[in-house]
């Protein structure tokens, strides 16, 4: 644990804006009380990855999950708050090295379709970037990109093929391997396996995990599914709304949720071992994120809130080492205890 | 209550005959929750919409038959198949637009539901429809009634259209995946109004999905699909605890759940076979590692134990999942 983070993000916010149309602007210089729209879809976040660790990013639609990724990996930038990659901003790096760590971090996509482009052959699609960043010399390319094709389990015949003419399953695999083909440290996977069918969704998260071990790679893997994130992740970081409610090592978080919203959530996944039962769900709607409840976010469909819930933000404290969760109900004695959702639920 | 026999649908298109449902055959008491599970291309969307009517050229209904109470739907005419749509059998989608329309007003849909079978006065039918939006938990349904489907989020959506299945008290319901696109919590609340309708109302369910752990936790059979037949059928413990095919058993080995955690997921090689080229007999023999030469013929669907039936030749008896 002593090892510095690979990652950190410390405060990060990025909120998106709706200009007025000209009506509007017409209204508002009239008198009449309409703003631009903002919403804030990750609201101060901070987080800090090891290398080599799995970290599992969970949370309903609307939550920021996927806003939070592509800040990680770049694509975005932030509103405010600071990313370091291994120590550094990545503002204030000269534009090479800024080159270097940007190829660092790469991203997988949930559809794969629309992150390929169909007009490029698999050879293209996975060997341009190392040759246009001189990674592997011109001639050398070929070799290179087959080595890759048969590391994610594609049969190098079919280099010269277009993405149309793969499977859904197969595809995914050639999007790992475009990502693979600039030596990343870091890999953030967007619901990598969530349009997959079960048997195929099985087998790319095996090739996930043989890939962690080869390249020791440091994964964010962000996903609605617990099911998944329980398999895969080292750690478990749970968003609400643009905020993390909580954070924890996958074992402990899974065995004993402290955050109400956890609790429910994994109350609520089907799972295969558990019959006939009765669904309990946690009530209402997920609010809209241009207009989120003031306070704790999840105090309309918390069972345990109460007044401060209501009117102040819980800060996401240390609850016991390497745990980290949101909520009020941590300053009493007794905290949102085990089962609590249970006997709400029943009562 | 309804009975489907050797149902086969085909679709004849230029590249030859695609047999997306290729004998089929199953019982649905009344009352009973029947899990249909395969994965994309197994058949099973294919096979609810057959129940209905629903399929489009080029495909077709080629044989088989589906009897619902005695009658036979294959052998009716559109309009009379209309009059049993939305009245005795009716669907609900995986995407909620594809029962309701965008540009008329919840009311109106639902009203025109319910005299489209019926003579009620328009009050009396304002009347029920108010009543089905309130037993699928939809918060105010006086104003919901007013609303747009675009003004409702995706989970009050979809308990619309299955408000608007319900409306007539249908004797079955299908419902094709219709908590897929809903997120976990929301999925949750679907499934409870889903669970304590079909107890109330005493409506038949099919429920066509991939995902096992929806079915174990509200079935009380399942079918397992591939490749257009029906591979394995049987009580939920029994096909999920001690299932017979190769199959079925790798697709709950591969469920992550079901898992050690950080161990590599047990995992089917291969992939599904297009449906054009099937291979000779059994559609699964490329991915089994039981195959052999006895799996070059097409193995029948044979009882194994009491209720719990599978398309095999080396089926795993005695075994636990």
């Amino acid at each position: 644990m002593s090892e510095p983070p690979l990652l950190e993000l410390d405060r990060v916010s990025r909120t998106f804006t709706r200009r007025l149309d000209l009506a509007g602007r017409l209204a508002r210089h009239l008198g009449a009380d309409v703003r631009d729209e903002v919403v804030h879809a990750v609201d101060e976040v901070s987080l800090e990855i090891r290398p080599r660790e799995v970290v599992g990013l969970v949370g309903e639609s609307g939550c920021g999950k996927s806003t939070l990724g592509r800040m990680v990996a770049g694509i975005l930038a932030p509103s405010s708050g600071t990313i370091r990659y291994r120590g550094r901003t990545l503002g204030d790096l000269p534009a090479d090295e800024r080159r270097r760590q940007t190829l660092a971090i790469q991203m997988i996509f949930q559809d794969p379709m629309s992150s390929l482009n169909p007009r490029k052959r698999v050879r293209d699609i996975i060997g341009e970037a190392p040759r246009v960043h001189g990674i592997v010399p011109r001639g050398e390319v070929e070799g290179y990109v087959q080595d890759l094709m048969r590391r994610v389990g594609l049969d190098p015949e079919f280099a010269r093929r277009y993405p149309h003419q793969f499977s859904g399953g197969q595809r995914q695999r050639i999007g790992i391997a475009r990502a693979l083909a600039v030596r990343p440290e870091f890999l953030v996977c967007d619901e990598a396996v969530a349009a997959l069918d079960v048997s195929i969704q099985a087998q790319v998260l095996n090739l996930f995990m043989d890939l962690r071990n080869d390249f020791d790679l440091t994964y964010l893997f962000i996903s609605h599914d617990l099911g998944v994130v329980h398999h895969l992740a080292d750690r478990v970081v749970i968003m609400y709304l643009g905020r993390v409610v909580e954070s924890a090592p996958a074992e402990a978080l899974f065995a004993a949720p402290n955050h109400p919203y956890t609790q429910g959530l994994l109350a609520e996944i089907p799972r295969i071992d558990q019959r006939r039962r009765t669904f309990a769900p946690i009530k209402g709607e997920i609010p809209s994120p241009i207009d989120p409840p003031p306070g704790c976010h999840f105090h309309p469909r918390c069972p345990h809130a109460h007044e401060r819930c209501r009117v102040e933000i819980p800060a996401l404290r240390e609850i016991a080492p390497g745990r980290r969760s949101a909520c009020h109900l941590n300053d009493r004695p007794k905290g949102p205890g085990r089962g609590a959702w249970a006997r709400s639920m029943r009562a | 209550m309804l009975r489907v026999e050797g149902l086969r649908t085909y679709f004849f298109t230029r590249a030859g005959v695609v047999r997306a449902v290729d004998d089929v055959s199953f019982t649905l008491r009344a009352g009973e929750i029947l899990g249909l599970v395969g994965e994309s291309g197994s058949g099973k969307t294919v096979t609810g919409f057959s129940i209905l009517g629903l399929v489009d050229p080029p495909g077709r209904i080629a044989g088989g038959s589906i009897r619902l109470d005695g009658l036979e739907l294959t052998a009716l005419d559109e309009d009379a198949l209309r009059a049993i749509r939305g009245r005795r059998i009716a669907m609900i989608f995986q995407d909620p637009m594809m029962t309701l329309n965008p540009v008329l007003r919840v009311d109106t849909q639902m009203i025109e539901a319910i005299r489209a079978h019926q003579r009620v006065s328009d009050r009396a039918a304002r009347e029920r429809a108010r009543g089905a939006l309130a037993r699928v938990g939809i918060p105010a349904p006086e104003a919901r009634l007013k609303s747009y489907p675009h003004q409702l989020s995706g989970g009050m959506r979809q308990r619309v259209a299955i408000a608007i299945a319900l409306l007539n008290h249908p004797d079955v319901i299908v419902a094709d995946e219709p908590t897929t696109a809903l997120d976990v919590t929301i999925q949750a609340q679907i499934l409870h109004e889903v669970q304590t309708l079909a107890r109330e109302t005493g409506a038949a369910l099919i429920w066509i999905t991939h995902d096992l752990s929806v079915v174990a936790g509200l079935a009380e059979r399942v079918c397992v699909m591939y490749a257009g037949r029906i591979v394995e059928e049987g009580p939920v413990d029994a096909v999920l605890d001690r299932p017979l095919h190769p199959y079925t058993r790798g697709l709950i080995g591969s469920v992550p759940s079901h898992n050690a955690r950080g161990r590599p997921l047990a995992q089917i090689p291969g992939m599904t076979p297009s449906l054009l080229a099937l291979p000779r007999g059994c559609a699964f023999r490329a991915r089994c590692a039981r195959a052999d030469d006895a799996c070059l013929e097409a193995p029948a669907l044979v009882p194994r134990r009491p209720g719990h039936a599978a398309r095999c030749f080396h089926p795993h008896l005695g075994e636990r999942g």
